[in-house]
């Protein structure tokens, strides 16, 4: 029998609608309730979480851990180590991977590899074949070998009519529907947003339309199939102003939210650095403030990072040429916990700790997110008010395609606990 | 005249002050002079490298930028992409960097991604001359034509200039607007709606898709050529209708100036952004523009040369 208990942290759990000053005992890696202290048969190990918050393992739906076929970004076990260090308990990884992860074999791989991993990995599966956007993969296999959800990331499904089978397929096996929304005709050769600084730049723009037409489609085909249809990285006005309607009428639609489209805008592009290449890109002030609107009034439910390394030689090229992304799995925290409680005071603490924890875990229906007696001790102690500097040569991502370099922020993870073992600490 | 140069690179007009802009077409000046003499050649460069790196084709401006190096006694290499270890896989920054190794003091750089010039002028020593990238910036064309324009009607602030055509897809019309605003002229551009988006007036310019009414008040103006290889789809129904909406036609021409100034920094289509005799008129400057483009590169090379040292 081992034992840990957490002593004197601000424990937050939304699932249970605790937050309170409390003791928090870990017995066998699972939460035990304080009752069982007196029946340990040794004393257990001890935490001071003084000053900290303590709550449930954060999740992360949207990274990125390029296994297999792109090991030299990223593995997954890299991944999880910079997830661990970014304060993760779960990562969902993302089917564009070489071979893309639209069939089971490669699932059984990659669920092989998470095995090993120090945080728990969850994979997507493939909406198309290949992520092509022509033929429906396996979703029922793809489901029955374990994915939580299914998506194109990365690429889109142009084909309305296919989307709809898919999301009507889906409903049937029970899998959960994300969708990177984009238009490839509106969008084009964009490689930013198109405004004010595509313009003066002449960079190909990539028009925020381009986006809220996928995202008005995805509002539609989740009322034509009564099905659920989560939006990944919403980046524009026009987004969200769609989702908090289609949201008020009952519409099964949702939307998360990546912290480089609050921490940024376009005008970053001006240098040509290609760390500011992501899609979709930066946009304009005007979007940046109807994201954190939506964030304030629940219209955008999850955070995510859409942490996707790419190697130095990389991105080290023409902007036109670099692939679009940036890691973002050790900064996200800090980003969010910097703009959200402390530079613009969007929500508090508690709504943080629910778009991290019990809004992934109700999209996905997956068993995390919560600190309830008898589940996973998994769980995030984190100092909201302890400032340090991002230092990308200190990450545990295997890649450094990072902006934030530099960058002062005001609170972070200090230790992450998976299991009711540490798998990381500051 | 108190400014000096301090820039080992030129990569756009948007981030020279207007003193820094006067300073080249005063030292252009100079070098024009050159031009006219026998011996057409001064040591300015002499012992120097320079690299014409040119990734998209182009054979005006590389043959002005060569012109310009001998006669400043500079030793030239000319690189074009077919040639280029680009296409066998080599990242731009490497090929840069082998060229330095062979200690070429200044690169002239003419790629299709915005951006390239001031990508390698970060990474190297030697002085990166922005020859034209993507849609974005081609500052010696422009400080050319301004230099033209202060040669042919004494000033340039208080002029009116029209830049009629593809704007979207210019990097002519960027420079061009980025200097002629510093330099205090009007600027209005006139083409099609999809290539003259109004997010241009945001740069302190005009925009009017009704040629008529902007040729009579015009005192230059700069045609540009529809950049085909450029646009992935059509912004437009079709050179014919280009044409007959937006094209400098004779009939057109008689709405100008006596005294208005015909520009193109070329080249040319004849008989779809501007009639043949239009541009072989006596108002056009188009010839012109290539003989002080020589100088304009001169001065140039001649200034960011002196600063690599």
């Amino acid at each position: 029998m081992s034992a840990t208990i957490i002593r004197n942290g601000r424990v937050i759990d939304p699932a249970n609608k605790r937050d309170e000053v409390a003791d928090l005992l870990i017995v066998d890696g699972n939460v035990a309730p304080l009752s069982q202290l007196s029946t340990l048969d040794s004393q257990p190990d001890e935490i001071d979480a003084n000053d900290l918050i303590v709550c449930p393992g954060l999740i992360d739906i949207h990274v990125h851990l390029r296994e297999p076929g792109f090991g030299h970004k990223e593995t997954i076990e890299s991944g999880a180590r910079a997830a661990a260090a970014g304060g993760f308990t779960t990562i969902v990884c993302m089917p564009n991977t070489s071979p893309a992860a639209d069939n089971s074999s490669t699932i059984a791989w990659i669920k092989n590899r998470a095995a090993g991993a120090c945080v728990n990995v969850l994979p997507t599966g493939a909406i198309s074949k290949d992520l092509a956007g022509e033929e429906l993969a396996p979703i029922g296999s793809l489901a029955q070998a374990g994915v939580v959800a299914i998506t194109d990331d990365g690429h889109c499904v142009q084909n309305h009519e296919l989307m709809r089978r898919a999301v009507e397929y889906a409903r049937m096996v029970g899998v959960p529907v994300l969708d990177h929304c984009q238009d490839y005709n509106l969008a084009g050769s964009g490689v930013v947003n198109e405004g004010y600084w595509s313009t003066l730049l002449g960079l190909p723009g990539w028009p925020a339309a381009g986006e809220e037409v996928i995202v008005m489609r995805n509002i539609l085909l989740a009322e034509l199939c009564d099905n659920h249809i989560h939006c990944q990285h919403v980046t524009t006005a026009g987004s969200v102003r769609l989702l908090r309607q289609a949201r008020a009428r009952g519409v099964k639609i949702s939307g998360e939210v990546c912290p480089h489209h609050i921490a940024l805008t376009d005008e970053a592009i001006q240098s040509f650095d290609t760390n500011y290449k992501m899609n979709p890109p930066l946009r304009a002030q005007a979007d940046v403030d109807a994201l954190l609107e939506g964030i304030s009034d629940g219209t955008l439910s999850i955070l995510v990072s859409d942490h996707a390394p790419h190697a130095d030689f990389e991105k080290e090229v023409e902007f036109d040429a670099a692939p679009f992304g940036i890691i973002g799995l050790e900064t996200e925290l800090g980003l969010f916990l910097d703009l959200l409680l402390h530079k613009h005071a969007k929500i508090d603490i508690v709504r943080l700790i629910e778009m991290y924890t019990i809004e992934p875990a109700r999209l996905l229906k997956i068993d995390a997110g919560t600190l309830s007696i008898g589940g996973p001790a998994d769980m995030t102690l984190i100092g909201p008010d302890l400032e340090w500097t991002v230092k990308v040569d200190k990450f545990e991502s295997a890649s450094r395609n990072s902006p934030f370099d530099g960058r002062k922020l005001k609170g972070r993870a200090v230790r992450t606990i998976v299991g009711g073992k540490t798998v990381w600490r500051v | 005249m108190t400014t000096r140069w301090t820039r080992k690179d030129l990569l756009g007009l948007r981030e020279l002050s207007a003193d820094e802009i006067n300073f080249v077409l005063e030292t252009a000046d100079a070098f024009k002079q050159v031009g006219a003499r026998e011996i057409k050649k001064v040591p300015a460069l002499r012992g120097k490298t320079l690299v014409n790196f040119f990734v998209e084709p182009s054979t005006r401006t590389r043959t002005s930028f060569e012109l310009a190096a001998f006669r400043l006694s500079a030793d030239v290499i000319n690189i074009s992409a077919s040639i280029s270890s680009l296409t066998k896989g080599e990242t731009l920054k490497d090929t840069a960097r082998n060229l330095e190794a062979l200690h070429a003091d200044i690169l002239v750089l003419r790629h299709s991604s915005a951006g390239a010039p001031q990508f390698l002028a970060q990474r190297l020593k030697a002085s990166v001359i922005n020859a034209g990238d993507g849609a974005h910036e081609h500052p010696t064309q422009a400080l050319l034509d301004l230099y033209t324009i202060r040669e042919k009607r004494g000033k340039i602030a208080g002029l009116h200039v029209a830049i009629i055509g593809d704007i979207l897809f210019s990097r002519v019309a960027r420079s061009n607007i980025f200097g002629l605003v510093k330099l205090g002229a009007r600027v209005t551009l006139v083409g099609p709606s999809t290539l003259v988006p109004r997010e241009f007036e945001k740069l302190g310019v005009e925009v009017s898709y009704k040629i008529d009414n902007v040729l009579p008040h015009a005192d230059v103006v700069n045609l540009l050529r529809i950049q085909h290889e450029r646009q992935r789809k059509e912004y437009f129904p079709g050179t014919g209708e280009y044409t007959r909406f937006f094209g400098l036609t004779k009939q057109r021409a008689k709405l100008l100036k006596p005294d208005c100034l015909i520009m193109h920094p070329g080249p040319i289509n004849r008989g779809v952004e501007i009639d043949s005799n239009v541009a072989d008129g006596l108002q056009s400057v188009i010839l012109d523009q290539v003989t002080n483009g020589l100088a304009v590169r001169m001065a140039v090379l001649f200034l960011c040369g002196g600063i690599a040292t």
